[in-house]
């Protein structure tokens, strides 16, 4: 088959997703107990007022009709109005988003490049001494909540030697330093969890590939090791690796709603948390719609870009 | 300094267990290669051929370990040199052919990257003088395009291509001495004996030595000037080519040349053992293959008649159709068009439309028993499966018919209990058959069933079938590439080419004179026990023009 063909297809499947998930979302939002007239009104609210703000809100329509209006409006690029405070959602989720985009970035950039080398020098020296130390700490890692580690770099780091801030508040940060000053305990606990993951999947990956016939048949040319690795082994092995990135990759952002939450950062993860605890739906609804769909984009991206990985695909017959 | 190229002496390889508990693998293995001449290893396999080879290399798989000896070439003990020293040998002073040069080329690289790598990354030439090198190669083994076909990827050509394409690699650095590991035993025949031709020029004319790996007495004997047999890891006999075929002292040699290929002609009709049955399976102007558009024909018109009780041989090289037509007769494979009937009555063209009775009826047993049998299950499990899912049958009954099964097969009751790995390769075939007949079916279809066992085994197996087919009357499509394998156990034969049937009938008929063009062909390509049987056969085929079918 084409591979243009393919990607086409991959892409028609992808936005299937993001529509079913969507559908999801609304379904989810729906569910969710309480509700934002009493969240907005109080406990004591009588009913005439309740429906009067119902109205109001468009809340006593049908639930398709406003699925169709809120997709409508999700396709023109409109997150619609905040329900607890009426704020624009563009807007506040645009002032939050760069710096959910800051955290991710700064955790991919320093992870995956981290967890590819430990993976390597884990494969390449399997079973010795260094192998087993990358092993067993990175599956204690993954075995560990991501809140835990956070409360415990919290402890030690803020709590205990007072070296770093436990809230990452962003609002008088200046210069490089700063930055990083503030950055340095979110990041590392978001970055803990995703590198032990990838760290074995590459490393399995690799150990895989270095096992195979071509391998040994370059270790018997008299490749040296180290161009056997570079050369020979990682083009095999790019396509799983690219694979457990891109997951991991989805799954920072799921983490990234408890670290946020964790250290008070201003980013869409924690405003998320906060559209669920005043029911602001609309709010939710987008914040969740985002993060879904980003985590569909790179989960297509890894099946693209492993399918063109593969020398099959890109010298056909 | 012997004047020798390599002198092996008494080198000694060790398995290493898990626990650090040793076994050897090859014990006191002395031989010596001079200049420009050939020296076979010759085996079944576990005989420690292939680790001797690789032990000439400086090199031990994972999990084995030198334990003595010394292997001196030009005078250094490769085992006395570092890593780095070992590189430095590899590919420029000895290069290595491996088996499967389709397994061991790496599909992410060019041909042409790996074929010159090592002397651009030994600083030898540059990567312009190395491409013309290649090249001036790739033309002197007879490929097609030599300017053009390094250019491609491994998957973009073929099998008996990619082998040459190896020998090429390993000769880029004109090295003093050339490895080959079986390296013709993947191909067909009839491309068989074109590489084994172009590697004996090669060898030939740039005056190489060479180390020749093989299990087949009749390859080697073309183009070896020592003998070296093989067995368990220690030397069995030791001497010129001519004289081990001919006044072999051993009693193993001598076996090795009883289970080498017996030319067809010599091998005796299987004795008919009365009537065959009635009509069991007919084949009906059957059209089959692949893609949505039908793009790629497998077969094309294919009819065939199977009676109850007999085998009908299918013989043919890769790509002929003959695994397509055991598929679609088996179901697995839905034909474009005709019919397979059973008894007359036609079968669902699918296996979901077949009832679980002709699903029973017709079996089929795959060539690798090692894909085949679940490594999970203990070989109860998986014979027991069959007979729950056709029978219905109970534990205690699935105990009894279980161990009834591999007593048929020649098994001890005992190993229901073990795990396919715990099973040697012939044994684990048998498990294989076991499942089939587990199954109590009219029709069997062999795929190429023995094409991966020794040739010692491969005859147990066969036995086998012969003695299963008189005491349960069962019918074989026995389907094989191997000629010689035909000839023993087949009743009727057809020759298939390129999907379709170009001959067919009793075998005493197709095997001998007159042949059709392509079964003679085929017959011509079987490797004779005969030094300087080549020759005659490659002049054979320039005469009459004959070509592989690969080409």
């Amino acid at each position: 088959m084409n591979i243009l063909s393919v990607i086409v297809q991959r892409l028609g499947l992808g936005i299937l997703t993001v529509l079913i998930v969507s559908i999801l979302v609304f379904v989810g939002t729906e569910i969710l107990p309480g509700d934002v007239a009493y969240a907005i009104l109080g406990q004591g609210a009588t009913p005439e007022l309740v429906a009067n703000i119902q109205e109001r809100l468009g809340l006593d329509e049908p639930a398709h009709l406003r699925y169709l209006a809120w997709l409508g409006e999700l396709l023109r690029g409109d997150l619609g109005t905040s329900l607890a405070n009426g704020a624009i959602l563009n807007d506040v989720i645009g002032e939050r988003i760069g710096n959910t985009v800051l955290l991710a970035a700064v955790t991919a950039a320093i992870a995956v490049p981290l967890s590819v080398v430990l993976g390597l020098i884990a494969s390449t020296r399997p079973d010795s001494a260094i192998d087993r130390l990358i092993s067993t700490s990175t599956l204690a890692l993954i075995s560990v909540p991501d809140f835990l580690i956070a409360v415990l770099l919290v402890s030690l780091f803020a709590v205990q030697l007072g070296w770093l801030p436990a809230i990452a508040n962003l609002n008088r940060v200046d210069g490089f330093l700063e930055y990083a000053r503030v950055l340095a305990l979110p990041v590392t606990a978001l970055s803990f969890t995703v590198m032990a993951h990838m760290a074995r999947m590459t490393r399995s990956a690799v150990l895989n590939v270095l096992t195979s016939s071509p391998i040994e048949m370059a270790i018997l040319k008299g490749v040296p090791k180290w161009r056997i690795i570079l050369v020979h082994a990682l083009p095999n092995a790019i396509a799983p690796i690219i694979n457990v990135i891109a997951l991991n990759l989805a799954y920072l952002i799921t983490g990234i709603v408890v670290i946020e939450s964790m250290f008070n950062f201003p980013g869409i993860g924690r405003l998320m948390v906060e559209g669920v605890t005043t029911r602001d739906i609309p709010l939710v609804q987008a914040a969740a719609m985002i993060f879904c769909s980003t985590y569909v984009v790179l989960n297509l991206a890894a099946d693209i870009i492993s399918l063109i990985a593969n020398p099959r695909v890109r010298h056909p017959k | 300094m012997t004047g020798n190229v390599i002198d092996v002496k008494n080198l000694s390889v060790d398995a290493i267990a898990k626990r650090g508990e040793r076994t050897p693998i090859v014990q006191d293995i002395s031989f010596s290669v001079a200049p420009g001449r050939v020296v076979a290893l010759i085996g079944e396999s576990g005989s420690g051929k292939t680790t001797i080879s690789l032990a000439c290399l400086g090199y031990t798989r994972p999990g084995c370990a030198f334990k003595g000896g010394e292997i001196l070439l030009d005078g250094t003990d490769v085992l006395q040199l570092d890593l780095v020293g070992r590189q430095q040998v590899r590919g420029v002073d000895i290069s290595y052919v491996a088996q499967s040069a389709a397994a061991s080329f790496n599909s992410a690289l060019s041909i042409n990257r790996q074929v010159t790598e090592i002397p651009q990354i030994r600083n030898l030439m540059s990567r312009e003088d190395a491409t013309r090198k290649a090249a001036a190669l790739y033309g002197e083994l007879d490929l097609p395009s030599p300017e053009t076909i390094g250019r491609r990827y491994p998957h973009q050509v073929s099998g008996g291509q990619l082998q040459r394409l190896m020998a090429a690699m390993a000769m880029m650095c004109s090295p003093k001495l050339l490895i080959l590991d079986e390296p013709t035993t993947a191909l067909d025949v009839t491309t068989q004996i074109e590489v084994l031709q172009a590697f004996k020029n090669l060898v030939r004319e740039n005056q190489t030595s060479a180390i020749y790996v093989s299990h087949d007495l009749a390859v080697v004997a073309q183009i070896a000037d020592e003998i070296l047999v093989l067995k368990d890891g220690r030397m069995v006999e030791y001497g010129p080519t001519e004289t081990i075929i001919t006044v072999p002292r051993e009693d193993y040699t001598r076996q090795l040349i009883a289970a080498a290929h017996v030319m067809p002609e010599e091998v005796k009709q299987r004795t008919s053992r009365g009537e065959k049955g009635s009509h069991l399976l007919s084949v009906n102007g059957v059209s089959a293959g692949y893609g949505r558009q039908r793009e790629v024909a497998a077969l094309l018109d294919v009819s065939l008649d199977v009676r109850a009780a007999e085998t009908v041989g299918v013989m043919g090289e890769s790509g002929s159709g003959k695994s397509t037509l055991g598929r679609v007769i088996s179901g697995l494979m839905t034909p474009w068009q005709g019919e397979v009937l059973l008894r007359g009555r036609p079968l669902a063209a699918s296996l979901k439309q077949r009832t679980r009775d002709e699903l029973r009826e017709v079996q089929i047993v795959f060539q690798m028993a090692d894909v085949a049998l679940n490594p999970r299950h203990v070989v109860e499990k998986i014979l027991g499966r069959p007979l729950a899912f056709y029978f219905g049958a109970d534990r205690r009954a699935i105990e009894k018919r279980v161990g009834e099964l591999l007593e048929l097969v020649g098994l001890d009751p005992a190993f229901a209990r073990r795990f396919p790995r715990e099973l040697s390769g012939g044994q684990k075939q048998r498990v294989n058959l076991a499942r089939a007949l587990a199954a109590d079916p009219q029709l069997i279809i062999c795929d190429e069933i023995t094409s991966a066992l020794d040739t010692v085994v491969a005859e147990a197996i066969l036995d086998l079938l012969v003695s299963l087919q008189d005491r349960l009357n069962v019918a074989y499509i026995f389907i094989s590439h191997d000629i010689s394998t035909i000839a023993r156990i087949a009743d009727r034969v057809a020759v298939m080419r390129d999907g379709e049937i170009v001959e067919a009938g009793p075998t005493a008929e197709v095997l001998q004179p007159p042949h059709h063009d392509y079964t003679d062909l085929l017959l011509r390509s079987v490797p004779d026990l005969k030094v300087g049987w080549l020759e005659t056969v490659m002049e054979h085929r320039r005469q009459t023009g004959q070509q592989a079918a690969g080409n």
